[in-house]
């Protein structure tokens, strides 16, 4: 394994938020000030061991393999053991979460409760940044479902009216998602020990390297894998808790869990289904990409009628997310890279837009884009930005959401060229859902308070400038994420193309390749 | 020289930024002079870098400058780049430097608005946009110039954005665009599938060793031509640049007339290897389409009142013309066309803009009249413009025109005839047009239906009158180009033919050949010459002689556009519409349904274990963990056997 530091940085990253949870738990409630600060000192000092990471990685060819492992047995018997890695995969999430919580916790106050409220917050983040860094499946499986806690809380409790609806929504439907994975992990250790005849371990790299399970089984195994992954995503059909979760959260939960906690989902389906089941996930992957075809046009369609301004963006999270999954299940370089940019980038674009939302809402206590208009007169700044946001939703070059949809749409092409030519179409839906609301709020005349909202102050714009730079500078040149990437993607995809017997080769660069229906094509001249 | 290529686009790049940061602070005059100064420095470095290009060899004028890797992701590398050749720098004269004129106009024009440094940001962010899409080395760097100009045509088209009308224009012009931006990026799948690269000259290489087939070639040509069609308004996405008339004036003049809207004819100009390794039926439906789009467009013009809408159609109609000499293969003389296009057109508009100004926004044909003498330069170069549209020689029009039927006749006498129908009509619109604005009686101070008197007799205190200098500079600057424009590229013999041999070495010899005779040449040219002397004839005899009853022409069909606006507007707002509320419903109802249902349906019938569904996790966790262990003893028997 790769380089390993003295100081355990990753580890650290689970536990400085930890321990700032239960340190904030108890501070006194009078004093909601130093609560806050208090916790953004965690948050910052967790963002500030994720940024010096993102400097330390190595990059280059050879840089595929997790580095600033760490290890720390557990329950001995079973073979769980803290194990903790990044590579270009995680990389980015983690640093992603590192960003957004400290924005979220700037952004908002809860009004109330605040000790438990930034207590929430950081053991969410503890439980996140668990996801993206340990390699245990059974230590996964535990971060993964830890985070459903705090959110339900958060939901439940700093949420808006229909709060409690939302909360148990969310936490049954993700619950009930994930139920059959812990079977699947069982499964997938024991199953490996009896197969190789070591003993029991859930050290991902290992038994995804030694890929000792028969076909079928793994094809079973990666079906409860997948389906707790589907419903996190969110993927059509399983996404009616993720609108209703976001409508009613408070602005840093809906920012938090569109930013970071669907992308638990997406990254889960790299990190353990197409790597641990390579043959399953190449098998279903028809399947995906036709779902994440019909997530990209469906969110689309139904995103464009939301009345809600909230609703509209979690709707566009459900076509974003479903360009990640054509991506993914492309199963080549392009596509899964373009899969990984669009995380990060659905993480800043659609996290903005819900930091905008919520200014809007503290100032008009309205979602309603009815009772929206005209709002450009009377805060232009604000408008300017949320202009740039929402270029940048829409994929335009230049800013960040494209590069990455792009790379989908080119890897979805050369796995299933009509899937990525009907799903482009998405580029038409999107620029309608957003532009139509963009005029419905600040477009047009206005009238009653819409005439002398406020513009943005001093606090919302250093909220707000982190992502718009990191929008401009993503978009004009990614080539710095892309290459710290690069290496983990080629490493997955050659994993999966070794083991899977029929992996059709796509594409042979260079060589002239013909298109179907060449023949009815060529016969008019 | 050559390397000096990133400070074209730089310029005003680095005029938005500035106005972006303290553009309100600068105040009206130095925001717009700034911007101007910007596009006035942009148009002097691409005037040094073609003299650096003239100075090299014919074969040699190609040079690409590669700034920095944009997407480098797997097989594809894509690298921000620039290709300066003929081609490229013939585009960026005539953006650069029309662009600084409009510009220049613009701060008299948008002289007192609000948001006068805003609207110069914009326009700034525009010209950068459009200038990296003609300077791009690639495909997928040109699309970025191409939404950009795509966005900053939004931004500006609803710029006055607390009027519903054009803030509904705008994003009507973004989505009709993107429906284009579909096939174009499409286009560009299949090309990188099939070649490997975006680059424009390593594709041309693959294209010439033979390494494309023929039908990727025809889909790529077609899927780029569906993204030439969005951007450049032809039948059937044309249906937004009417409505972008919304937009200031100078914005009509600068993005869609003069430059914005030819990006689709720069791009299958650009692409002709590949356009000429297609199927013959691609480029015969490009003429197609182009012909009877320029025809199409044409009829509407004829019976539209608003002075800016007579225009929109009318740019329309020679967009179509240049389609049609690009579908012929007569590359050259639809760069021509497009440079002379921008001249009068840009004219046009601008002396339009005059017009409206002096008349306080009134943009009504019927309420002008007799504006000749009230404002001689407006007057004086308007007319200039008209005769170069028509196709007057020796105004710039005339030759470029001709040159496009010529290749229309060799290619298919029925294409040629929709063409010169199209001419006569344009002949014809042009001059009601003028008649009505500057000529016969002034009728700004007449009484309309529906007024009282004081009404027209307050209006005739408001004499109009003309504008001030920074907006007349420039339309004399324009009436001077369109008046000899056309001698960049004359008719007799080769020798004459000099942005032919300048633009040769972009051509590829993909160019097609007049296999006419020197008779057939002059004969097409006479009855070209007749054709818009016909159109003007019978227009002057309509509007200024009244023999004529104007009715005859001006049908209510062609006044409502044969009403397909109407009818694409309904069936968005109508099945379009329903169809999306009716799955919007399917996901409330049905599918959200379903999860509540469940819900439902557990409670009811698990009513005897209501008491542990007691709402703590802790419970929950238990029943799953029970479940997990259950169905772990199952998978274990199973694999076990």
């Amino acid at each position: 394994m790769g380089f390993a530091p003295a100081f355990p940085v990753l580890p650290a990253l689970l536990v400085i938020p930890a321990v700032g949870a239960a340190l904030v738990a108890v501070l006194p409630r009078r004093r909601p000030e130093v609560v806050k600060q208090v916790a953004m000192l965690f948050s910052t000092a967790t963002a500030g061991i994720a940024f010096w990471v993102l400097g330390a990685f190595e990059t280059g060819p050879g840089a595929a393999a997790f580095q600033f492992t760490a290890h720390q047995p557990w329950i001995g018997d079973l073979g769980i053991a803290w194990n903790f890695g990044v590579d270009g995969i995680s990389l980015f999430l983690v640093v992603l979460t590192a960003l957004l919580f400290p924005i979220a916790l700037m952004a908002v106050d809860p009004g109330h409760d605040e000790p438990s409220y930034f207590a929430w917050m950081l053991l969410l983040e503890a439980g996140v940044m668990g996801v993206f860094c340990v390699l245990d499946l059974v230590v996964f499986f535990l971060c993964f479902e830890v985070v459903l806690v705090p959110m339900y809380f958060l939901i439940g409790r700093w949420g808006h009216n229909n709060r409690t609806y939302a909360a148990t929504k969310f936490f049954l439907f993700t619950m009930a998602g994930s139920a059959l994975m812990l079977v699947g992990i069982l499964a997938v250790g024991f199953l490996h020990a009896g197969a190789t005849g070591d003993p029991v371990t859930f050290d991902l790299v290992t038994i995804a390297e030694s890929q000792s399970l028969a076909t079928g089984e793994a094809r079973w195994l990666f079906a409860t894998f997948a389906l707790a992954f589907a419903v996190k995503v969110p993927i059509v059909p399983l996404h009616t808790w993720l609108p209703d979760a976001h409508t009613e959260a408070p602005t840093a939960g809906s920012v938090i869990l569109a930013g970071v906690l669907l992308k638990l989902g997406t990254y889960g389906f790299l990190r353990f289904g197409l790597y641990l089941f390579p043959e399953a996930a190449h098998f279903s992957a028809p399947l995906f990409m036709t779902l994440g075809v019909v997530g990209i046009l469906y969110g689309g369609v139904v995103a464009t009628m939301q009345r809600d301004l909230k609703r509209l963006v979690a709707y566009s999270s459900v076509a974003h997310l479903g360009f990640i999954i054509l991506g993914t299940f492309a199963l080549n370089t392009e596509g899964i890279e373009g899969g990984l940019l669009q995380m990060v980038n659905h993480g800043i674009s659609t996290g903005a837009l819900f930091l905008l939302v919520g200014m809007i809402y503290e100032r008009r206590h309205t979602r309603l884009i009815d009772e929206l208009g005209g709002l450009q007169r009377a805060a232009p700044v604000m408008a300017g930005v949320f202009m740039v946001v929402m270029l940048s939703s829409i994929g335009l070059p230049g800013l960040n959401g494209f590069v990455g949809e792009f790379l989908v749409l080119v890897g979805a092409f050369m796995a299933h060229r009509w899937w990525a030519v009907v799903a482009a179409a998405g580029v038409v839906l999107a620029a309608l859902c957003l532009l139509w609301a963009y005029q419905r709020v600040f477009h047009g005349p206005a009238e009653g308070d819409n005439t002398d909202m406020a513009d943005l102050n001093i606090r919302e714009g250093l909220v707000l400038a982190p992502l718009l730079a990191l929008i401009v500078f993503l978009g004009v040149y990614p080539k710095p994420v892309i290459e710290r990437m690069q290496p983990a993607v080629d490493a997955l995809v050659a994993h999966v193309e070794r083991h899977v017997p029929a992996f059709d080769e796509p594409v042979n660069l260079r060589v002239a390749q013909d298109l179907p229906k060449a023949d009815d094509m060529g016969d008019g001249s | 020289m050559l390397d000096l290529i990133w400070l074209v686009p730089a310029f005003p790049l680095a005029g938005f930024l500035v106005l972006l940061a303290v553009g309100r602070r600068l105040g009206e005059g130095r925001a717009g002079w700034l911007a101007t100064g910007a596009m006035a420095g942009s148009f002097l470095t691409t005037l040094g870098v073609f003299a650096a290009l003239l100075g090299r060899d014919a074969h040699d004028r190609s040079s690409v400058t590669t700034l920095f890797e944009w997407v480098p992701a797997g097989d594809l590398s894509v690298d921000v780049g620039f290709l300066a050749d003929p081609l490229s720098l013939t585009m960026c004269l005539f953006i650069t430097g029309v662009g600084a004129l409009i510009h220049l106009y613009s701060i008299g024009y948008m002289h007192g608005d609000d948001d006068f440094s805003r609207f110069f940001a914009y326009m700034n962010l525009f010209a950068f946009s459009m200038l990296v899409l003609v300077l791009a080395d690639n495909l997928l760097l040109t699309f970025l110039g191409w939404e950009g100009v795509g966005a900053c045509s939004y931004l500006l088209i609803s710029f006055w954005f607390s009027d519903p009308a054009n803030a509904t224009a705008g994003k009507k012009a973004f989505i009709t665009n993107r429906i284009g931006d579909w096939g174009f990026m499409v286009a560009m799948f299949a090309l990188f599938f099939a070649v490997g690269s975006l680059e424009y000259l390593e594709v041309f290489e693959t294209v010439a060793s033979g390494g494309l087939v023929r039908s990727t070639a025809t889909f790529v040509t077609v899927m780029l031509f569906v993204g030439a069609v969005g951007k450049s308004a032809q039948f059937p996405l044309y249906l937004w640049l009417p409505d972008a008339m919304a937009g200031p004036t100078p914005v009509s003049a600068l993005i869609h007339a003069a430059t914005m809207v030819t990006s689709g004819v720069y791009l299958l100009t650009r692409i002709n290897p590949l356009l000429a390794e297609a199927a013959g039926w691609a480029p015969g439906m490009i003429a197609w389409v182009g012909a009877a789009t320029a025809l199409f467009a044409a009829t509407i013009a004829v019976a539209q009142n608003d002075i800016k809408k007579v225009l929109a159609y009318s740019t329309i109609s020679q967009l179509g013309f240049m389609f049609l000499a690009v579908g012929c293969g007569a590359y050259t003389a639809a760069i021509f066309h497009m440079i002379t296009h921008a001249f009068f057109k840009a004219l046009l508009f601008l002396g339009a803009g005059s017009v409206i100004h002096s008349m306080d926004g009134d943009q009504d044909l019927r309420h002008y009249g007799g504006l000749r003498a009230l404002m001689p330069v407006t007057g004086a170069t308007f007319i200039i413009g008209w005769l170069a549209i028509a196709g007057v020689p020796p105004f710039a029009g005339f030759w470029s025109k001709d040159e496009i039927l010529a290749f229309a006749w060799n290619e298919h006498p029925a294409l040629w005839a929709v063409g010169l129908v199209a001419a006569l009509l344009t002949g014809f619109y042009m001059t009601r047009q003028v008649v009505l604005t500057f000529f016969g009686r002034s009728r700004y101070s007449d009484v309309r239906p529906g007024e009282d008197e004081s009404e027209g007799a307050a209006r005739a205190k408001h004499q109009p009158h003309e504008s001030p200098w920074t907006m007349t500079v420039p339309l004399v600057v324009l009436a001077a180009l369109s008046a000899v424009g056309g001698f960049i590229q004359l008719p007799f013999g080769s020798g004459t033919k000099w942005l032919e041999h300048w633009l040769a070495p972009a051509m590829f010899h993909n160019e097609a050949h007049l296999e006419l005779g020197a008779g057939t040449l002059w004969l097409l040219a006479l009855v070209a010459m007749a054709t818009a002397a016909a159109g003007i004839g019978v227009g002057i005899a309509t509007y200024l002689k009244g023999r004529i009853d104007p009715v005859a022409f001006e049908r209510p069909i062609l006044a409502e556009a044969w009403r397909l606006d109407h009818i694409v507007s309904d069936l968005m707002g109508g099945p379009g519409r329903t169809s999306f509320e009716v799955t919007t419903r399917f996901d409330e109802q049905v599918v959200d349904g379903a999860v509540d249902g469940m819900g439902t349906a557990v409670r009811s019938a698990a009513g005897v274990l209501r008491r542990f569904q007691n709402g703590l996790v802790r419970t929950y966790s238990t029943g799953v963990a029970v479940g997990a262990v259950a169905l772990l003893f199952w998978f274990l028997s199973r694999s076990a056997l």
